[in-house]
C-alpha cells in the first residue's frame, strides 16, 4: 500500500505547470489527491511526476457575472458545500457537494480533480454534464472550451489531451424558476454510487434535461425530454436506461430507472 | 528526496522526504508521532484522519511533500483542546471504544462535527460519522458519546 517512486513539482503559475506536463512522460496533474491517492498508493498509477496545481491561483479562485459561474479547477468539494464560493443553482451544487464522500476527503478533493478523473461513479462528471456546464482547458497552444458532456469520454476518460490542464468549469446561472433533481445509490453513505439520475427543468430557458450516471462509462444525457420530465413512469424510466445502452442486467436497469425516477420525481419538490 | 518545512502541533518541522511518502508515514517513522493509525491506506477507513490547515484530512492520501508549508496537528496536538477534553470522558462514559485503533479518528472527525454542526442530530452524526469505521462497538457508544458532548454545549 506504498505509492511506487514518483518526483513531486508544485508549479506558481499555469505555464510552469504546463512545461513540466510537456517536458515529462508520464506526468500526472494532481490536486486534492482523494482519487489519485488510492491509485499510486495501491500502484495502479505509477507516474514519473506528481505536478500539485494547488499552489496556482488562478485554479484556486473563481469568478463570476451576470450568466454564468466560473470556479477555478482547485475549488474544494467543501468550499462548494459551505457556499465559500457562489452557486449558480441556488443550493443544488451545494447539496450535490455535501454527499460527496465525507468531510475529510470533500477538504481536499476538487471539482476540476474529480471531473478530469472523470469516474463514472463519481458526482460532477453527472451534475456538470446536467447543468450545461463548459470546461475550461489550457495546453501549449492557448484555451479552448469543451461542453462536459463532451470533456468526459468515458471510463477514467476525457478529451484532454498529456499536454493539457483542466483550468475551470463555468457553470450557467440558472433563473428562479429552474428545479433540480439528484438521486443516488451508494451502499454506503459517502460510498462510490452505484446509479445516479439527475434531472433539470428550466422553463424560462425551456430546457429540460435529465442525466443518468454511474454508467461505467460517461454520463448519458437526455438533452430535450420534456415528456419524460413531466411523466417519469417505472417504464419510460427503463426505457430511458435502456436508451443509454450500458446495461442489460436486470438489477442495473432497475437500479439506474429507480434513480432517474427519483430525480425527476424531486423536481416537484 | 524533498526539502519540505511545516508545523507539526504548533512546532516548526523540516525535514528530508521521499515524494512518495504519504503525510500518516512521515508523522509515525519519522516524528515519532504514532496517535495517527494506518488502516486501510486508501482512504476509506478513516483510522488516519489529522487536521491540516484546520481541515479534517485523510493523511494516507495526503503526501508529506504536498503538506510543506502547512499546519499538522494529529491527535497528540490535542491534549489541551478543550472539545477534546469534553470528547474523551465522554468515549469514556459511553463506552465509545474497545480495541481503540479508530479512536484517534473518531475524535478528530467528532471534534469537526461538534464544532461546525453544533445542531446536528444523531442522523446527521451517522451520516457525517460514515467516514470513520469501527469494526467494534457497533457505533452505539460513540454516537453516543458525540450526542452527549453536542448536548452538553447548547
Amino acid at each position: 500500500m506504498k505509492a511506487s517512486a514518483f518526483d513531486y513539482a508544485r508549479p506558481r503559475d499555469l505555464r510552469d505547470a504546463l512545461k513540466i506536463l510537456s517536458e515529462n512522460k508520464n506526468a500526472k496533474a494532481a490536486a486534492g489527491t482523494q482519487s489519485l491517492g488510492p491509485m499510486l498508493n495501491l500502484r495502479v498509477v505509477q507516474p514519473s511526476v506528481l505536478v500539485d496545481l494547488r499552489f496556482i491561483e488562478e485554479l484556486a479562485g473563481c469568478s463570476e457575472n451576470k450568466d454564468s459561474v466560473t470556479l477555478g479547477a482547485c475549488v474544494t468539494h467543501a468550499q462548494i458545500e459551505d457556499g465559500k464560493v457562489p452557486d449558480p443553482t441556488r443550493g443544488f451544487m451545494r447539496e450535490v457537494a455535501s454527499n460527496i464522500a465525507y468531510r475529510a476527503v470533500r477538504n481536499r478533493g476538487t471539482v476540476g480533480g474529480s471531473l478530469a478523473h472523470a469516474d463514472p461513479a463519481a458526482d460532477w462528471p453527472s451534475a456538470l454534464t446536467l447543468l450545461g456546464a463548459v470546461a475550461i482547458v489550457a495546453g501549449p497552444h492557448g484555451r479552448r472550451e469543451a461542453p462536459v458532456e463532451k470533456f468526459v469520454t468515458g471510463l477514467f476518460q476525457t478529451d484532454l489531451t498529456d499536454k493539457e490542464l483542466l483550468v475551470a468549469i463555468r457553470i450557467p446561472k440558472r433563473p428562479a424558476g429552474a428545479r433540480f433533481g439528484y438521486w443516488k445509490f451508494c451502499r454506503k453513505a459517502g460510498e462510490f454510487a452505484q446509479a445516479i439520475g439527475a434531472a433539470l427543468r428550466d422553463p424560462e430557458r425551456k430546457e429540460w434535461r435529465a442525466v443518468i450516471g454511474a454508467t461505467g462509462s460517461s454520463p448519458f444525457l437526455f438533452s430535450q425530454t420534456e415528456s419524460l420530465l413531466k411523466n417519469p413512469d417505472d417504464n419510460a424510466c427503463l426505457a430511458a436506461v435502456d436508451a443509454a445502452r450500458f446495461t442489460k442486467d436486470a438489477y442495473n436497469r432497475q437500479l439506474h430507472a429507480v434513480a432517474l425516477r427519483r430525480a425527476i420525481e424531486r423536481l416537484a419538490a | 528526496m524533498k526539502r519540505i518545512a511545516l508545523t507539526v502541533n504548533g512546532k516548526r518541522v523540516q525535514a528530508e522526504v521521499e515524494p512518495r511518502t504519504h503525510l500518516a508515514d512521515f508523522l509515525r517513522e519519522s516524528q515519532g508521532l504514532t496517535g495517527t493509525n494506518l488502516g486501510c491506506e486508501h482512504g476509506v477507513c478513516g483510522a488516519c484522519t489529522l487536521e491540516i490547515d484546520g481541515a479534517p484530512s485523510r493523511s494516507c492520501i495526503a503526501f508529506a511533500a504536498a503538506c510543506d508549508g502547512a499546519a499538522v496537528r494529529t491527535i497528540e496536538g490535542f491534549d489541551d483542546d478543550p472539545v477534546m477534553e469534553q470528547l474523551r470522558a465522554a468515549f469514556t462514559a459511553e463506552h465509545a471504544l474497545q480495541c481503540g485503533y479508530c479512536t484517534p479518528g473518531m475524535l478528530i472527525t467528532a471534534r469537526d462535527i461538534v464544532l461546525r454542526l453544533p445542531d446536528a442530530d444523531e442522523a446527521r452524526v451517522r451520516k457525517e460519522l460514515s467516514g470513520n469505521l469501527c469494526r467494534c462497538t457497533g457505533y452505539m457508544g460513540i454516537v453516543r458519546a458525540i450526542q452527549l458532548v453536542l448536548t452538553a454545549r447548547r
